[in-house]
């Protein structure tokens, strides 16, 4: 009686657990197979092809080069703000993680334009650029802008709630110890928030590499020079070269896998975000 | 700079709490530099050229009758892709906490989708689901179901966007929630209906608006996954980050900066709405 009561009859259970499946299934699951089939439509040899064009490989480095250069800075960043934030109490601390966390409200297009107002032939800087003939944007170092500004929150949004709960008591012992404040940081800090940040990294990653609307706005589209593969997925698109552009999506789909799989591994294996789905 | 131990700068002092960890003055100075350089000031310009551009000519660009429309669909399409997903994410979260199925830690892993597929991916891959060709478009097309280059295309690609911020801001409240309040309320004769509407529902609600909240921001501004299968007809399936692209490229800076500063007052209300829905869940666990 009391077991009926505090939770649903069997037949009600397997209803619901059937509707969320087929809706994960249909919303979720259905356009990711529709990825990869779409780009194995004409064969294996049509899909290696569509990969192996100069502008496909121009614009998996330029992807490469990106996450290379914005996921260290990143990194940086998220691991001095959340010691910053959580080792030291300082009146206006939510404030301060408020506009961290800032960029995350901000529409993709926004963001790149605001680096185009600021840095665009017409914008606030760009008579000073253009004299000292510096191009920020249209090329790569506006793409790098736009992509620290549109990650900007994702390391640092592990890493605070983390050693938030991980105190300062194992810094203070090492330090009272004789430890100076940087061995402090990577004997004893570093060891205790590496998965953390391995977590926060993998998220930083995959949207670094696969970021579209701002890079979209602040790239210029040029061909083996500026393109990014998501934006090369639309120029394809756009031209209907569909086997072209399901090819370099389900590279992209391939690494929003992996890193599925890397998330839940860390999720499982270090009880990072104990929810309750394990 | 002055280094003397016996007598801190007194300013300091008042400011923050002493600690004997070190660190203070290089990360948090680095910290308050680097967001400055790359968020706050280049969002402050963007408002700075705004109120360069006078009152009026503000409001004629920022809400012209083709701004309004784009504002409208955005915003509908947005609120309706996170209804849509605040019952089915309440769905998947409950199903997902509740019960024991096979698979499970697979479709879980599923569900954070989304955050990991380029925006741009699951646009063209919608796009090819819901064409009137496309693998599901074919069944819809016959029964006069115009799904792709429709509002409803764009509502369905923000579903897609959207569902997780409503699982993973629900899973854990309802997680954490004990067993004993739904065993009081059993043993004092409620159904088990009345259990959830009453008992369960009412502690998991801030955190099913909070998802929900975040889902319609990210959707209002959302721009990879829906160009694709919006079909962008001014005036119709136009959305409004659509159009702030398509002013910049006819060189109308400012009738994108217009359109973006409503865009970006819009979602920080939302953002503080969020804060103070929060902040008020918190208050009330606590008391």
């Amino acid at each position: 009686m009391k077991l009926r009561a505090t939770t649903e009859g069997r037949l009600t259970q397997f209803a619901l657990i059937a509707i969320a499946l087929a809706f994960l299934g249909f919303f979720l699951l259905l356009p990711l197979v529709a990825v990869f089939s779409e780009a194995l439509k004409q064969g294996a040899g049509a899909f290696i092809a569509a990969i192996e064009t100069p502008d496909a490989w121009a614009a998996i480095k330029l992807t490469l080069m990106i996450a290379a250069i914005s996921v260290p800075l990143n990194v940086v960043f998220g691991i001095a703000a959340s010691w910053a934030i959580t080792k030291f109490s300082f009146p206006g601390k939510s404030l301060l993680i408020t506009l961290i966390d800032l960029p995350f409200s901000v529409s993709p297009v926004v963001s790149g334009l605001i680096f185009v107002l600021l840095f665009g032939a017409n914008g606030l800087f760009g008579a000073w650029l253009q004299a000292h003939d510096l191009k920020i944007i249209f090329a790569v170092p506006g793409i790098v802008l736009a992509t620290v500004f549109i990650t900007f929150p994702f390391v640092a949004r592990e890493l605070i709630p983390l050693m938030m709960e991980q105190g300062k008591d194992d810094e203070e012992a090492a330090l009272s110890l004789g430890a100076n404040g940087w061995q402090t940081f990577w004997h004893v800090t570093l060891p205790n928030i590496r998965w953390g940040l391995l977590y926060g990294v993998l998220l930083c990653n995959a949207r670094a590499m696969g970021e579209f609307g701002a890079v979209s706005v602040v790239s210029g589209h040029i061909r083996g020079e500026t393109n990014t593969m998501p934006l090369h997925v639309e120029i394809l698109y756009n031209e209907y070269d569909f086997v072209g552009a399901f090819a370099v999506a389900s590279l992209l789909a391939c690494l929003a896998l992996v890193t599925l799989v890397a998330k839940s591994v860390l999720e499982w294996r270090f009880d990072l975000h104990s929810g309750a789905s394990h | 700079m002055s280094t003397t131990t016996l007598s801190p700068p007194r300013a300091a002092r008042r400011w923050r709490k002493p600690s004997v960890l070190p660190g203070f003055g290089l990360t948090f100075g680095f910290t308050l530099g680097w967001l400055s350089l790359i968020v706050l000031i280049p969002i402050a310009a963007i408002f700075l050229k705004a109120a360069g551009m006078g009152w009026s000519h503000f409001l004629e660009v920022g809400f012209s009758s083709r701004a309004l429309s784009a504002y409208r669909l955005s915003f509908g399409t947005a609120a309706a892709a996170g209804l849509v997903n605040a019952v089915f994410g309440l769905l998947v979260a409950w199903v997902l906490v509740r019960y024991v199925f096979p698979g499970k830690a697979i479709i879980s892993a599923l569900v954070d989708l989304p955050f990991a597929l380029p925006t741009a991916v699951a646009g063209i891959a919608l796009t090819a689901l819901y064409a009137p060709n496309g693998w599901v478009g074919q069944f819809l097309d016959p029964l006069g179901i115009k799904v792709a280059f429709t509002p409803l295309g764009i509502t369905i690609a923000l579903v897609f966007i959207g569902l997780p911020f409503v699982v993973r801001s629900v899973e854990p409240v309802l997680a954490d929630l004990g067993k004993d309040v739904e065993e009081a309320a059993a043993t004092l004769g409620a159904t088990r209906s009345q259990t959830f509407l009453r008992v369960i529902f009412p502690a998991i609600a801030p955190a099913l608006l909070t998802g929900f909240a975040m889902a319609f921001a990210r959707g209002v501004g959302e721009y990879g996954s829906v160009i694709f299968i919006s079909g962008n007809m001014p005036g119709k399936t136009e959305i409004a980050p659509l159009l702030i692209v398509t002013q910049l490229e006819q060189y109308a800076y400012e009738g994108a900066t217009a359109i973006a500063v409503v865009m970006m007052l819009v979602s920080f209300t939302i953002l503080l709405g969020i804060n103070a829905v929060q902040a008020a869940g918190r208050k009330r666990m606590g008391a």
